[in-house]
């Protein structure tokens, strides 16, 4: 019986239902130091004097560190990643990207607030607290700037004084004649729309201890991670040493959403400070910490203009878009790139105009956060197609049908480079039929029967393609214990995914023995040679096509060692349930575990040239991404007179390919459509014009509970990907993807007889009752 | 978020923890609950030298109905005991509902009744349902007992009538007589935030108590739902604009009356 397709029970519940989960912050190493840092007050200012003979007089304090003695030991931090351009996207948009390096202290000059600046070191975290309070550093403050529009206008203050200006990347992209669709277009709509910023917020916050082993002087770190074996390579780098010398783990990890993706200052200043001191460094951030110094993720605006024909057949799109990369271009193209090629998502579009400028800020840096580009984009042409379908008075429904891609395009070439450099084109899927069954299940009736002049209801729309799976590889290694058990080994850390029970189904289906006897093991730099990590929705697609390769070549090795000890040929094997039995022959069978255990070295019955274990290692590495889709549609109920909007229904079409683990799938899914809701209503990092940060706690970042879930209904359409032997696709994003827009169109809907458009979020009671008077306002000359 | 070292003391009587407070060389808070007064102290917005907890003092610990009528809550009891109690689900209607808005039920298993008013946060619901209820609190300081009544007790954000050396013994609510209506509406970003701004009404036959909160540095006591646009002085901030919190509040005024109104005539 297949094991793919099963809602198997995720193996990692029980033990963490039960409270044993052990997470960065309940690492208990012998002697462990602890760290708090002393974090910059000011968006941008000159460091003078430091003084912490306080601080080092109080007892119980080690060390305080500064960005002037890091500065000869730690050269500044770059990242390969954001200066990488592969020639085919150079030749396509002609990307201008400049990089200035991070130092893990600053020694001159502070460029955000929450920036740390000093570390101290102390026998307690409560201690360490103590004694940064004890630090005078003396700041001169400089002129700052926020918000991205305004660092790119002439004379703003420059984030980085060596360049002439704040842009850290430009990029373009024309196809088709653009002007002349404009100019033939029956109708034309252009409006600004705005994603704003917003946190990751997991529920653990991150984290990194070092200690040194006395024996060897190997350094071995955990991390709160998403990339271990990123982070070995990093610190490989950073630290002057080879990476077999240094061991990194991820424990549990109770979330990361892409804000544990990159390497922080933290993540190499806790590793020097447990070689410099010879005694092991714990720092476990703490939330005010993590709103105001962990990567944040949006901030775009979009200028967004469609050209259509009377029919509402879009003819051409123009948009031109700017990004705050905050303090420091950690990332280069990935997230503003990941916007153009999601642009034009599902719709079939002659003629595209895009440019994009990122501009540096005095605002902490941001980086992926669930959907990494792609939720501004959607954001951007799914309210323009919103607008457009009011200027025609249709359904909105209708507009973005008679604009898909049909399945019979399929695979459809969309004419531009994905950020990998190969040709970006759509492997497999069906998008009509996902936006039909979506239509189905909407219910509009059910709730218009609530309806009154003061209560409006309303429906709205996002539709959204999302690129999954990017290499460039994947380790995985599976061996069979004479117990019986497998071992699978992955570069694939989890920060909740259930990767144990997903990639346990998948590497049971391909060796045929029950799930409860796979037990995978990740998240340790150790149990593969090398690895990438979870993110970008990737691991099923690439981690999970390792293991199945794996997983094969160890049962077709276990068949051939198997032949010889039931003498048959491996070809009239099979294997179900761990066992090993010969086709026609019901007495001769064998357990996979006996097999393993014949290979011991001792038996004297071993063949000569026999493999030494029973266990195989294999590298996916992936061509071009597949490409998962989804249909969101909200249904929402607006309260006229206290601007309260109640999202009352969520529907879901998705097309994820395969689907591994429904039940999980569908957890992904629903999660992630959960932090679209946040944004769409709550959620926003607020920083006022100095540079401060107004939402630095939960009070004032509002994550969305239990209490603000709609009721949900999902359907999948699964359109097996060809790109891969399993034919799945991720999903680990798509679900932040669809929400701001589809609640945005909902809002709009309900409110359209008023007039109101919306450009951003979040739709709190306040802005929406602002929206409802501005639009009054608008009306009444 | 680390709070700065402090001195501990779980005294077992009112009058042990009187004695605290009353060094004054020593800067002293008392803990209930704790659930706005531990995150300050988390912050360092809050830094006292020492904490007097109340949970050792079981003379506090009680929810009763007094000789006359009224509802006597204890400086130890927490808002999810008020909850659970049908008296006050039966004779104090507008306390529960009011209650249920507050925090979630881990917050509400803490939080305390009598805490909730000593720190007076305006955007809070306690503070409003004493005004509106017509509560009176009790303290206890080195002269002695004294009674404040809720019109008094609240003097602005974070702020009460509370002397040096004071500590809140027990909130008393009156029954609301016969033929009472009563009404509680707020606007919250989410369920169980502070609200944006909110109403705790009760209609009795004699009186009208209408009560706008989180749109001043108090609660207002108000006759009329024509007063509120005057007397309000509700601030901006990143959750709503003051503009906001006065249009919701002069209409949340308006349905609460009527509401309480249908109520005790119904």
């Amino acid at each position: 019986m297949s094991t793919i397709g099963v809602s198997v029970p995720r193996v990692e519940d029980e033990r963490l239902l039960r409270g044993e989960g052990r997470f960065l912050d309940d690492l208990r190493l012998e002697g462990a130091l602890e760290v708090a840092f002393l974090r910059s007050p000011h968006a941008h200012a000159k460091i003078g004097a430091i003084d912490a003979a306080a601080a080092l007089a109080l007892p119980g304090v080690v060390a305080v560190i500064d960005g002037r003695e890091t500065a000869a030991a730690l050269e500044p931090m770059v990242f390969d990643i954001a200066k990488i351009v592969p020639e085919t996207v150079r030749e396509a948009t002609a990307p201008q990207v400049r990089v200035h390096p991070m130092p893990a202290l600053p020694a001159e000059r502070v460029t955000y607030v929450g920036q740390p600046v000093v570390m101290v070191v102390a026998e307690s975290r409560y201690l360490a607290e103590d004694a940064v309070d004890l630090v005078a550093v003396e700041f001169e403050p400089l002129p700052a700037v926020v918000d991205a529009e305004r660092a790119l206008e002439p004379g703003a203050p420059l984030v980085e004084p060596d360049w002439e200006d704040n842009e850290a990347i430009s990029f373009s992209f024309e196809r088709g004649d653009v002007d002349a669709a404009f100019a033939a277009a029956a109708v034309v709509v252009e409006e600004s729309f705005r994603s704003h910023r917003q946190h990751p917020s997991p529920i653990e916050t991150r984290g990194v201890a070092a200690g040194v082993d006395p024996q060897d002087g190997s350094l071995a770190v955990w991390s709160s991670t998403q990339t271990p074996h990123l982070l070995q390579d990093f610190l490989a780098r950073w630290l002057h040493r080879d990476p077999e010398r240094i061991r990194v783990r991820a424990p549990d990890v109770g979330g990361a959403f892409g804000v544990k993706h990159s390497c922080y200052p933290e993540d190499l200043l806790i590793p020097f400070a447990a070689l410099r001191l010879g005694r092991a460094v714990k720092w476990a951030e703490d939330r005010a910490e993590h709103l105001a110094a962990a990567t944040q993720g949006r901030d775009q605006l979009h200028r967004i203009a469609i050209a259509a024909d009377s029919e509402g057949r879009i003819l051409a799109v123009r948009d031109s878009a700017v990004m705050n990369a905050g303090a420091f271009n950690l990332l280069g193209l990935v997230v503003p790139y990941n916007t153009f090629t999601h642009l034009l998502g599902p719709y079939d579009v002659g003629a595209l105009g895009f440019e994009m400028r990122v501009a540096v800020t005095n605002t902490v840096p941001t980086a992926p956060y669930r959907g990494a580009g792609r939720p501004e984009a959607v954001f951007a042409i799914e309210r323009a197609i919103d607008r457009l379908a009011r200027q025609l008075g249709a359904d909105p429904a209708d507009v973005r049908a008679r604009n898909l891609i049909g399945p019979e395009q399929m695979p459809y070439e969309t004419g531009i480079v994905y950020r990998d450099g190969s040709d970006q084109v759509y492997d497999s899927g069906d998008y009509p039929e996902l936006l039909r069954r979506a239509c189905e299940l909407v219910q509009r009736e059910r709730f218009e029967a609530t309806a009154s002049e003061r209560r409006r209801i309303g429906v709205g729309y996002a539709i959204y393609t999302e690129g999954t799976g990017v290499g460039p590889f994947e380790t995985a290694r599976v061996r069979i214990e004479p117990s019986g058990t497998v071992k699978v080994f992955t570069g694939a850390s989890s920060q909740g995914q259930g990767h144990r029970t997903t990639l346990a189904q998948v590497a049971a289906e391909a060796l045929g023995v029950a799930v409860g006897d796979v037990e995978v093991v990740g998240g340790d730099s150790a149990a593969v040679p090398s690895g990438f990590g979870t993110l970008a929705s990737r691991t099923l697609v690439v981690a999970g096509n390792a293991v199945s390769e794996a997983a094969a070549a160890v049962r077709a090795q276990a068949l051939e060692v198997a032949a010889g000890m039931l003498a048959a040929a491996a070809y009239e094997l099979e294997v179900e349930d761990g066992v090993i039995s010969v086709r026609g022959r019901p007495d001769a069978t064998l357990p996979l575990g006996a097999v393993a255990g014949f290979l011991t070295p001792f038996n004297p019955a071993r063949p000569r040239g026999a493999p030494p274990e029973l266990a195989a290692e294999s590298v996916y590495r992936p061509g071009p991404v597949t490409w998962a889709a989804g249909v969101h549609v909200a249904v929402v109920a607006v309260d006229l007179p206290t601007g309260v909007v109640e999202v009352l229904r969520f529907v879901i079409a998705h097309d994820c390919g395969r689907v591994v683990n429904p039940a999980i799938a569908d957890g992904q899914i629903v999660g992630g459509v959960m932090q679209g809701i946040g944004g769409a209503l709550h959620e926003e990092i607020v920083y006022d014009e100095s540079g401060q940060l107004r939402s630095g706690n939960f009070m004032d970042y509002m994550l969305p509970t239990a209490g603000e879930a709609p009721e949900f209904e999902l359907v999948h359409l699964d359109t097996p990907s060809p790109l891969n032997p399993l034919g799945v696709k991720g999903l680990g994003e798509g679900g932040a993807i669809g929400p701001p827009a589809a609640i945005a169109g909902a809002v709009e809907d309900a409110l359209a007889d008023l007039g109101v458009v919306v450009h951003r979020g979040p739709l709190g009671p306040s802005r929406v009752r602002d929206l409802i008077a501005s639009a009054a306002s608008a009306a009444s000359p | 978020m680390k709070p700065a070292a402090f001195d501990y003391h779980a005294p077992e009587s009112v009058d042990e923890a009187l004695e605290l407070l009353a060094d004054e060389a020593v800067e002293s808070r008392v803990l209930a609950g704790g659930q706005s007064l531990v995150p300050m102290m988390n912050f360092r917005l809050a830094v006292p030298e020492a904490l007097v907890d109340l949970r050792r003092i079981e003379e506090l610990r009680y929810l009763r109905i007094g000789a006359d009528g009224a509802l006597e809550v204890g400086a130890r009891t927490t808002q999810a005991e008020l909850l659970r109690d049908p008296a006050v689900t039966t004779g104090w209607p507008l306390l529960h509902d009011g209650v249920t808005h507050i925090g979630h039920p881990q917050v509400r298993s803490r939080g305390t009744v009598c805490g909730s008013l000593a720190h007076h946060d305006p955007h809070g619901e306690l503070p409003a349902l004493a005004l509106a209820l017509g509560a009176t609190i009790t303290v206890a300081g080195p002269a002695g007992r004294r009674q404040i009544a809720a019109e008094d007790f609240f003097v602005s954000f974070y702020e009460v009538a509370l002397e040096p050396g004071e500590l809140v013994v027990e909130a008393r609510f009156p029954a609301p007589p016969a033929g009472s209506g009563w009404s509680f509406r707020e606007i919250a970003r989410r369920h169980g935030d502070f609200a944006l701004v909110g109403v705790a009404c009760l209609v009795t036959p004699a009186q009208t108590r209408l009560v706008v909160f989180g749109a001043a540095e108090r609660p207002l006591l108000l006759a009329d739902p024509s007063e509120v646009a005057a007397a309000v002085r509700p601030l901006d901030d990143l959750h709503a604009s003051a503009e906001y919190r006065r249009q919701v509040a002069v209409l949340l005024a308006g349905e609460a009356l009527a509401e309480a109104r249908e109520r005790a005539d119904g």
